[in-house]
């Protein structure tokens, strides 16, 4: 029997809990390609960061479609264009501007900034539930909820309509991962495919509504398009919102759910916490660093041979960037394996970097740093029931399904 | 013996800096950093706490910042010895003395001299004075020019269409001023970007309303009975009105107080070996003055050991780090002043970035967007390779470009990039002027002498 390659190992569920040993193991070859038709993986920081600025590295669906074993474009052959995610300049740049328009400065300085007392109120609300309670689940009961309050609110999306796009948002999520993608049937792709339109139909109600009656949210903005660019046309609109509710929420589960088992294993930063709540900026990059939510980019492909390393990747290869493994990469960050928001060198590929580098990056910080302070202070004597915790499947959007905590009360 | 000094040196010695601005400030802070317990002496002309210059052309010209709170931030405590609005006067090499223009004397163990750079202003002293013409430098100018703006001035005159005459073009336009501005080149900014480039920042202007005069200089300034500026006489015989100029022709480095010394100071900065250390007016170098920021001039192993005059903020940070480092540490740990030249410039809404040294590259290719649609990454060639990189609304690009120059990596640039044009498919010339012609100034010097001063005279030592 042979030895699974590196890259089943990343994808293998055994592995979920703590790939960071794997990762260690990834970085001893920092351009790996184990077979004709695997990805070239890179796990080393400043390579990362490299490739995420070369010009000659494609996110376009449609050059990943061409390098092959690429469900995910499948998934989303729905209809609906590629959301500028999966986009080239200048089509990318186009897309981005007109949604940031609608998101930030210099058009909407504050709407984020102006979110802060809503934010606030939300999570009061959200732990004022958990009151009574002596075992709860962080992830259903706090860190789910949250931030898809959040992004309904943003997007202009009612909220009680939740439970009708977590059914469409699950498959689609799923599709997201190299493991499922692989050994996708072709149900499950129809299934992804369906959950997209679906999804897409619903949001085109909401954006006809909000053309004819704008109020103050994104989808209203988006379906005006006041900007220097003009407006998206009907079909991009969609592809931005899916894209927007998608990575608004899924990304920040992650983000505070890891954050509270990373802050229960280390409690002396828990206790700090709860004494200091500005310390929270400084934990929530460093859990950007130590734990991202989103642990490896895997739809790059490049469109000409490019040397990285003294090795050369042909043209047209997928390839693999390994976000976490750059983050705890020692050529860059003194003792990576350690949990340290102390650190003066506060850097990682959290958010990734270049043209891509996360959008929704100044939502992510606020709700996150906003969510911890208050758990931090709120809960009374939290204990982490299992260590570790059940974790998704998900290999690219890594975080705990469930989070059960024991908790001796909630302070007012 | 010279390790016993270093040990004394951080531990009690009399370090001295020239210069309270961005230079001096960080440099005083890394020498705390970096373990420095001796005393610490700042000495600066202007009256004020070291403060942030990039705001004064941008954000306090439109209001949205005071120019009375651009204070730059503390990194630390510094526990040093601040002697402000006092120039130093002069320099007693021997002696280990900074003479002040007040007659006092501060004597010291090294001295780190950051005494940056000024405005250069009108030639013709009675015109400078005339009520209504300013320039741009220091925090007095920035109040002195916002106050008359908001008093309502009409017609604003810039001459010099450098980066920072194009900034106060663009804030007054948004403020909805007129705005003229006089340029002897054939376009702004060619000094530091080329004519290519130029040529889009032209368009940029004029788009946005701005009456361009290319090929001018201007001759004179004419003023009214009561000494205030009316108007502005150009080398085209034409006359525009106005009743605000400002005069933004590059700058004048402050090395006059020098004179006579021994250092090796001029009109192009002060000379130094890659460690920061100043060199002498016979080239030699010293072992206890130090150099850093604006002023400077120090040879850079990716261009070709040229010496670099850089007035840009991130080469005064880099440079003051390096520069008080080395003050304080063996010869064995010294370390070169390394730093990438890099700068930006916001104008008309549109961010432009630049890294290495445009001036040196003699062809430019825009290898990503096109110049039509103002949003490119351009890479500059010289000698085959590529030294500097230059981006209009594309500033997530830069970074490559930066790896490109580090690399020494070919130009002309032959593979396929993401979003590239036709336009990109060949390099065409960059278009930069004749040095031998004063313009507004690059913000790269290149080479320690002006091609224009032809007083230069080799005299062979007698003895």
């Amino acid at each position: 029997m042979t030895e699974p390659s590196l890259v089943a190992r990343i994808t293998d569920f055994a592995n979920r809990a703590d790939p960071y040993p794997l990762y260690a193991e990834l970085r001893r070859t920092p351009v790996l390609h184990e077979e004709a038709d695997a990805p070239y993986v890179i796990s080393s920081y400043w390579d990362i960061e490299s490739l995420l600025h070369d010009p000659r590295i494609s996110s376009d669906a449609a050059n990943l479609a061409a390098a092959g074993a690429d469900e995910l474009n499948q998934a989303e052959n729905t209809g609906l264009p590629p959301s500028f995610i999966r986009l080239d300049p200048p089509e990318h740049d186009r897309l981005r501007r007109i949604a940031n328009s609608a998101f930030g400065p210099p058009h909407e300085p504050r709407r984020i900034d102006d979110m802060r007392d809503e934010l606030h109120r939300i999570v009061a609300e959200l732990i004022d539930g958990l009151a009574g309670e002596t075992e709860i689940d962080l992830v259903d009961q706090f860190a789910y909820p949250f931030p898809v309050t959040v992004i309904c609110r943003l997007l202009g999306v009612p909220r009680e309509d939740e439970p009708r796009f977590r059914s469409w948002v699950d498959p689609l999520v799923a599709s997201l991962d190299p493991e499922t993608r692989q050994g996708a049937d072709p149900e499950f792709v129809r299934k992804a495919q369906e959950a997209r339109t679906q999804l897409g139909m619903y949001l085109a109600g909401l954006v006809e509504e909000r053309a004819k009656d704008p109020r103050d949210d994104m989808l209203s903005d988006l379906a005006a398009g006041k900007g220097p660019d003009g407006a998206m046309t009907m079909m991009e609109v969609l592809s931005t919102a899916v894209l927007l509710l998608i990575a608004g929420h899924e990304t920040t589960v992650n983000l505070i759910a890891n954050g509270m088992l990373t802050l229960l294993r280390h409690p002396e930063y828990l206790r700090r916490l709860r004494e200091e709540p500005e310390l929270a900026v400084n934990i929530v990059e460093e859990l950007l660093r130590y734990e991202p939510p989103v642990q490896l980019v895997p739809q790059r492909t490049c469109i000409t041979d490019i040397e990285v390393r003294g090795v050369t990747i042909p043209k047209g290869s997928r390839i693999w960037l390994m976000l976490a493994a750059g983050n705890r990469d020692p050529e860059r960050f003194k003792d990576p394996d350690r949990f340290d928001p102390d650190r003066d060198d506060l850097q990682h590929l959290g958010f990734g970097s270049g043209i891509h580098s996360c959008f929704g990056a100044p939502m992510a910080r606020l709700e996150a740093q906003i969510a911890l302070a208050e758990l931090a202070r709120r809960l009374e004597n939290p204990r982490l029931v299992a260590d570790p915790p059940p974790y998704r499947p998900n290999a690219v959007l890594r975080g705990p399904r469930h989070l059960p905590l024991a908790i001796d009360g909630v302070v007012a | 013996m010279a390790a016993d000094y270093v040990d004394w040196l951080r531990r009690e010695g009399r370090i001295v800096i020239v210069g309270a601005s961005l230079a001096g400030l960080r440099a005083a802070e890394t020498l705390r950093e970096e373990g420095f317990t001796g005393s610490l002496t700042l000495i600066g002309d202007e009256p004020y706490d070291p403060y942030d210059r990039p705001p004064l052309s941008k954000s306090v010209l439109l209001g949205k910042a005071s120019p009375r709170h651009t204070e730059l931030p503390r990194r630390r405590h510094l526990d040093a010895e601040w002697r402000l609005g006092v120039p130093a006067a002069g320099l007693d090499l021997t002696g280990k003395r900074v003479l002040l223009a007040d007659g006092e004397e501060v004597e010291y163990d090294r001295l780190l001299i950051a005494t940056g750079v000024r405005a250069r202003p009108w030639p013709v002293a009675e015109e400078a004075e005339l009520d209504g013409v300013f320039v741009l430098r220091t925090r007095d100018d920035a109040v002195a020019l916002t106050e008359r703006l908001r008093a309502g001035a009409k017609r604003v005159v810039v001459i010099g269409a450098g980066f920072a005459g194009s900034e106060v073009a663009s804030a007054c336009r948004e403020m909805g001023m007129e705005v003229t501005v006089a340029e002897r080149a054939g376009a702004p900014l060619v000094g530091a970007l080329g004519g290519v480039v130029g040529a889009v920042a032209a368009d940029l202007q004029l788009e946005n309303g701005v009456d361009l005069r290319t090929h001018v200089t201007v001759t004179a300034l004419e003023g009214d009975p009561m000494g205030r500026v009316r108007s502005v006489h150009l080398s085209d015989e034409s006359v525009v009105e106005a009743d605000v100029v400002v005069v933004s022709l590059g700058s004048l480095r402050n090395t006059e107080w020098l004179t006579g010394s021994g250092l090796g100071a001029g009109p192009r900065g002060i000379a130094s070996d890659a460690g920061c250390r100043a060199f002498d007016f016979r080239g030699i170098v010293t072992d206890d003055v130090f150099v850093a920021g604006d002023v400077a001039r120090s040879p850079h192993a990716l261009f070709g050991y040229q010496f670099l005059s850089l007035e840009h903020w991130g080469n005064a940070v880099a440079q003051a780090e390096t520069a008080a480092h080395n003050m304080i540490c063996p010869a064995s740990d010294r370390r070169p002043h390394m730093w990438m030249p890099a700068f930006w410039s916001s104008q008309f809404g549109v961010n432009i970035k630049s890294v290495g040294v445009p001036p040196m590259g003699d062809e430019l290719m825009i290898i990503q967007g096109s110049t039509a649609e103002r949003r490119f990454v351009g890479v500059y060639g010289y000698k085959g390779r590529i030294v500097a990189g230059v981006t209009f609304d594309n500033a997530r690009w830069l970074e490559y470009c930066q790896r490109q120059i580090e690399q020494g990596a070919p130009f002309p640039v032959e593979y396929p990039t993401m979003d590239r044009r036709p336009e990109g498919r060949k390099a065409v010339p960059a278009d930069f002027p004749d040095p031998a012609l004063p313009t507004h100034g690059p913000t790269v010097t290149l080479s320690g002498y002006s091609p224009a001063d032809r007083r230069l005279v080799f005299t062979p030592g007698h003895h």
